[in-house]
């Protein structure tokens, strides 16, 4: 989704410029130009509805996507009691159909219990509450631990380094995110896991903080581009008038460009926490994988040290779980009702940022 | 104008062909023993069990050299993914490691005409693993259930008399179980927990039976189960006593095959219905001496000799 909306984002930066071309090229759809056969106009065509069919099929590609997950999730709340014995749904999951645990499925309990139980004997408990605090909380550490460097990275980039430095950084942290995202979950689960035992005295090192640490990794990249392309969108004229009133560099950056530039931050943030609620392979790996609220101690208590707790996210539930229930079950429609909670967390966050962005352009 | 029209029909008629795909699943059924060919291989897709991932992997590339027309192909994922590709007809050979249930008989006599046939092809001792350091050396099966069960009272190491353990950070016991659709999982949710009961939630859920016993080898305050196959000198195997107060067994091939260790269990092949012949030449070379000498070369327990 994050970077559907950059690519998206490209263009409309570049809005001024498009304009030219397309009246560049108007004359030459006259028919008066000589040596242009009807072949000619006849493959011009084609290449147009090409470029329209490529255009279009975005649109089409998320509409499709949105109906497919939704329609398989959507029979949890037709059905009465027992899932419909469908004939071609012949994988089946032991407990989920014939266990008198298959009860009528509840939005309230999915919402609210913290219960997940899918596989259950003898009694089948979808409560995705533990789910949802494990996706949010990692999220929001990453985001504490990302924002800092990513809008500091971009300021750096775009006004306290020049020539070299600039481009050698633009191209080492583009670097960064292209590192397949099971690879930092390799990391994650090889290398940060003893060093956060050892230096934090943690029983175990694969909880949230490993898999904040990741997801801020992996967010950085996206902040620092987009920071830095908002950074640069200010006027230089704001720039001159800041240092002719004697502003110092610092001054300029914090009272003079974050604020003239704050949309696009907000913006690059927001796409960063996009990338982080939908990261998946990485937290797999690195945050445990245990349905556990990390802030509630077993006696019910606040649990002070909750980031060292072992959580897991929606993303990863859907991952390890989804090859397996069986087809037209009611964990698998589960799972997709799942894909449609994240799909509109990752839809309300990408709107967000785009309403905010389109706030930049009109100005 | 027209132009919009235009991009409304195109988006109409795109929309339709990708929805007609969406509500099409399974276009291409495979046929892995397509036999037809002269020259090619013959290829059996065997899946399942990622305790016998293993050991279905050393099996199918020795067989290559036993029989070089036939080509075993082994993937892992877990034993419910090898039922239901077993039911689906993905899947030739089935590796599990528990025993069908009921229902997926159904749905395989459903989908193929006749029950599929169970071969079972080894022995592994479940076994309890913790960190190589760790003090602790023998735990009853109450015990078990006690750390891993939903309501179960268990949940430092202090409560079972362990007070320091080397390299551990604090006192609290950090349990490694298996995702839900495993075979393992199921395994020991039977035996240990009891068939009714659940798994406390919290939990380290892995998605492989190595992944278990690598995790431990690194988390001094862990435990947890894996197949006796997957042991390394970096973690220790607890001896299980079946209650309280009675003798721990070591799990070994001896104490397997007389089923004094509590938590041991068969490994199976499925095939839907009778396998054809080159399968059931496989599955026969599996049970000789040459395969079971392979699976006491990977770490499991080969079946008696009879």
């Amino acid at each position: 989704m994050a970077t559907e909306l950059q690519t998206e984002l490209a263009p409309e930066r570049a809005a001024p410029k498009p304009a030219q071309p397309e009246r560049g090229s108007a004359p030459a759809n006259k028919p008066a130009r000589a040596g242009r056969g009807a072949l000619a106009i006849a493959g011009e065509k084609l290449i147009e509805f090409v470029i329209r069919l490529c255009g279009i099929s975005a649109i089409i590609f998320v509409f499709s996507i949105f109906f497919f997950v939704f329609r398989e999730a959507a029979p949890l709340f037709f059905q009465k009691h027992e899932p419909p014995a469908q004939p071609e749904a012949v994988v089946e999951r032991h407990a989920d159909d014939h266990s008198p645990a298959a009860k009528k499925f509840a939005l309230k309990e999915f919402l609210f219990s913290k219960e997940w139980y899918p596989t259950s004997q003898s009694n089948v408990r979808f409560g995705v509450l533990a789910l949802i605090v494990g996706t949010l909380s990692v999220t929001a550490l990453a985001m504490i631990i990302a924002v800092p460097f990513g809008l500091g990275a971009a300021v750096f980039v775009s006004e306290f380094c020049g020539g070299k430095i600039k481009e050698t950084l633009k191209i080492v942290i583009e670097l960064l995110a292209a590192i397949p995202s099971v690879v930092w979950g390799f990391i994650g689960l090889t290398v940060m896991n003893p060093i956060i035992q050892d230096l934090f005295h943690a029983p175990i090192g694969l909880n949230m903080l490993n898999g904040a640490i990741l997801l801020a990794l992996m967010s950085v990249p996206i902040m620092v581009s987009i920071g830095e392309d908002s950074l640069k969108a200010v006027p230089d004229s704001f720039r001159e008038a800041g240092l002719a009133l004697g502003a110092t560099r610092w001054q300029l950056v914090y009272r003079v460009l974050l604020p003239a530039a704050k949309n696009g931050l907000l913006a690059a943030v927001l796409l960063g926490v996009g990338r982080a609620v939908g990261e998946t392979m990485a937290v797999l790996m690195a945050t445990g994988h245990a349905v556990n609220i990390p802030f509630v101690t077993a006696d019910g208590s606040f649990n002070p040290l909750f980031i060292f707790e072992p959580v897991r996210t929606l993303t990863a539930t859907i991952a390890a779980e989804l090859g397996e229930a069986s087809e037209g079950s009611q964990h698998y429609r589960v799972l997709f009702l799942i894909g449609v909670l994240l799909f509109s967390m990752t839809f309300i966050v990408n709107l967000t940022a785009d309403l905010i962005i389109r706030g930049i352009k009109k100005r | 104008m027209s132009k919009t029209k235009f991009a409304r029909s195109t988006i109409l008629i795109l929309t339709i062909a990708m929805a007609a795909c969406l509500t099409q699943p399974g276009c291409g059924k495979r046929d892995g023993a397509g036999g037809s060919g002269s020259v090619s291989k013959t290829t059996v897709q065997n899946i399942g069990s990622d305790t016998m991932v293993n050991l279905a992997q050393a099996w199918a590339e020795e067989y290559a050299k036993v029989e070089p027309s036939v080509s075993v192909e082994v993937s892992g994922g877990g034993s419910g993914i090898g039922v239901a590709a077993l039911i689906n007809g993905t899947a030739e050979i089935a590796n599990c490691s528990r025993k069908l249930e009921p229902s997926e008989i159904e749905k395989a006599k459903a989908k193929h005409g006749s029950d599929p046939k169970e071969f079972m092809v080894g022995y592994d001792a479940l076994s309890i693993y913790v960190h190589k350091d760790h003090p602790l050396n023998e735990i009853s099966i109450d015990d078990l259930a006690e750390i891993y069960k939903e309501g179960g009272t268990i949940t430092k190491w202090s409560q079972l008399g362990v007070q320091a353990i080397p390299g551990g950070k604090g006192d609290d016991i950090v349990r490694v179980s298996r995702q839900n659709n495993s075979g393992t999982y199921h395994y020991f949710r039977e035996v240990v927990i009891g068939k009714k009961g659940d798994f406390k939630a919290g939990s380290v859920d892995l998605n492989g039976s190595k992944d278990v016993v690598e995790l431990i080898a690194k988390t001094p305050n862990a435990i947890g189960y894996s197949g006796l196959g997957y042991a390394t000198p970096e973690v220790k195997i607890l001896k299980v006593a079946k209650k309280k107060g009675e003798p721990a067994i070591q799990p070994s091939i001896p104490t397997t095959l007389d089923k004094t260790y509590p938590i041991a269990r068969p490994m199976f092949m499925y095939t839907p219905g009778n396998p054809p012949p080159h399968i059931q030449k496989y599955l026969d070379w599996v049970m000789s001496e040459a395969g079971q000498k392979i699976v006491k070369d990977i770490g499991y327990v080969p079946l008696p000799k009879s």
